[in-house]
């Protein structure tokens, strides 16, 4: 089944609750899929600066000294904030790949969960509540966040299996659905250069976006062309720096409700999640079309497309 | 009218009260607060009361209903009233997909639109859409009646057996082996009693029937190369 939610706030006051409903949001839907669960949430960004989230089942060791390590090879201050087995770095502009290629090198058994100005992500395997709670995730602030909870069907239960999955800089994905041919994607894509990490199945379809954008697609071209390239069930919920965006599969079994007012747009795969929410007794609610790419973001009008079948 | 607070009694409970109602009961009028979305509320009632529920629910509300009336003040979730027997749900707002799927008898009516696979597999149940109906309504549609008084998505009737679509608007796509039918008086009459029925005022002139073009029901021996 998994479990998805998502919050995009047009209302500035509501920014330092971000944290605290989308938890809330997120443990309603823990019997979707009690497994793993993981959080993006868009913070902001600081002029200059740009982050990379990393994780390590070993943090004592693998986190010991890295921003002292990382600040010499990237030649700038490097910022490092522990949490739990995450770390969040906060480097100079510009510098992530080559602290990526930096960590591998390390060899300390650090992952990557995210790159980018404004996106934090984290993820574990555990209930929605504890991995919330390890991450103090409702004590976090910001102007839109995703959210997952898993139930896996395609691949084991890992943190690497967890989503939201970083498909670019401050992008991400969440999935609730499964892709049935991911493997030979897995293959055709791993022959063009791209990096693929596990067995999953979500993970191809995040790095399938990648490659789209890699070869020039903005988001809602990659996001168009997976209706026609992923064969499977999938509501995506896509995060950006600047907002959210929403598409189904043409057959559309895996629900998806969206309520809107003028303070936020929700996204969660069912009502439940969203009965906490201020007004939502006069929200416009609704299920996003098949087969239809949807938009919210902060610095544009809200975009639908729909695909022609 | 007895209130039951959802979110304070709980749904094991609630439905176990409403159970427990006999066809004699005078406890007829009952009222679910604060639903808040849940499963299952007023699953597998079986006794001639009308239960309304103040808010939106989520999957499976009123399913397997026999003879009791379910008001849903608020949208409902995937699968609701799915294999009604009998009796009769209402719903305020919109329906999520498999609205009433299997149904056998009773009435259906969506004051809103229903998603996809409205009424798939229907054997017998009615349903009234004031609104839109999604993709792949009452696929293998066996009897029974679905009318829509907006539009209808694509593959409407896939593969159907004898139910029969009444569709005001207009019609994306429809599916296998599903065609146009005339309207004849027996049908005007039939679209008019459902309309009333469920208390909307449309008038059955306007309306388009569909159903099965019966080309599925045997096999074609010219087909057996495919096989």
């Amino acid at each position: 089944m998994c479990g998805i939610v998502g919050l995009f706030l047009k209302d500035k006051s509501l920014e330092p609750k971000l944290g605290e409903m989308l938890t809330a949001m997120l443990v309603t839907m823990t019997d979707r899929g009690p497994d793993s669960a993981g959080i993006a949430i868009y913070g902001g960004e600081s002029a200059g600066r740009t982050k990379m989230t990393v994780q390590s089942d070993d943090p004592d060791v693998a986190f010991d000294g890295l921003d002292k390590t990382l600040a010499k090879v990237l030649g700038g201050t490097v910022k490092m904030t522990i949490k739990s087995t995450h770390a969040i770095l906060d480097l100079p502009a510009g510098t992530t790949a080559t602290a990526r290629t930096a960590l591998d090198e390390m060899d300390r058994g650090i992952r990557v969960m995210s790159r980018g100005d404004s996106i934090e992500i984290f993820k574990e395997v555990g209930l929605p509540k504890d991995v919330a709670a390890r991450f103090d995730v409702p004590s976090m602030s910001g102007t839109h966040g995703i959210g997952h909870t898993r139930m896996a069907t395609e691949s084991a239960v890992t943190t690497m299996g967890a989503h939201p999955f970083n498909t670019g800089d401050d992008q991400c994905l969440v999935h609730n659905g499964s892709l049935s041919n991911h493997n030979s994607l897995r293959r055709k894509l791993r022959r063009d250069g791209v990096h693929i990490e596990t067995e999953n199945d979500t993970e191809v379809g995040a790095a399938y976006l990648t490659w789209q954008m890699q070869n020039g697609a903005t988001l809602g071209e990659a996001l168009e062309s997976s209706l026609d390239d992923l064969d499977g069930f999938f509501t995506f919920l896509v995060g950006t720096k600047d907002g959210f965006g929403v598409v189904r599969d043409p057959i559309a079994c895996k629900p998806a409700v969206m309520a809107e007012t003028d303070q936020y747009v929700a996204f969660g795969s069912e009502y439940r999640a969203l009965v906490d929410l201020p007004g939502i007794e006069n929200a416009r609610v609704w299920e996003p079309e098949p087969a239809t790419v949807y938009f919210w973001s902060h610095s544009s009008a809200p975009t639908s497309s729909e695909k022609a079948a | 009218m007895q209130t039951i607070d959802l979110s304070d009694v709980g749904l094991r409970e609630t439905n176990k009260t409403l159970h427990a109602q006999a066809a004699d009961t005078n406890q007829t009028q009952w009222e679910i607060i604060n639903p808040r979305g849940s499963h299952a509320i007023a699953c597998g009632l079986d006794a001639p009361i009308e239960v309304t529920v103040k808010g939106s629910t989520g999957y499976y509300c009123a399913g397997m209903n026999q003879q009791a009336t379910v008001n849903i003040r608020g949208s409902a979730g995937p699968g609701t009233g799915e294999n009604i027997m009998s009796g009769k749900i209402v719903i305020e707002g919109d329906a999520s997909q498999y609205l009433g799927a299997t149904g056998h008898g009773g009435l259906i009516v969506v004051k809103g639109n229903a998603s996809s696979r409205c009424g798939i597999s229907m054997k017998g149940v009615n349903i009234v859409v004031q609104g839109n109906i999604g993709h792949m309504s009452a696929f293998m549609g066996q009897s029974g009646n679905l009318v829509v008084c907006g539009d209808a998505g694509d593959a409407l009737g896939d593969s159907c057996y004898e139910a029969q679509f009444f569709v005001r608007g207009s019609v994306k796509s429809l599916g296998a082996d599903c065609e146009k039918k005339e309207m004849r008086d027996e049908h005007l009459t039939l679209l008019q009693g459902l309309l009333d029925e469920a208390g909307i005022d449309a008038d059955p002139k306007d309306f388009t029937r569909y159903g099965s073009a019966r080309n599925l029901y045997n096999f074609d021996v010219d087909n057996a190369g495919a096989y």
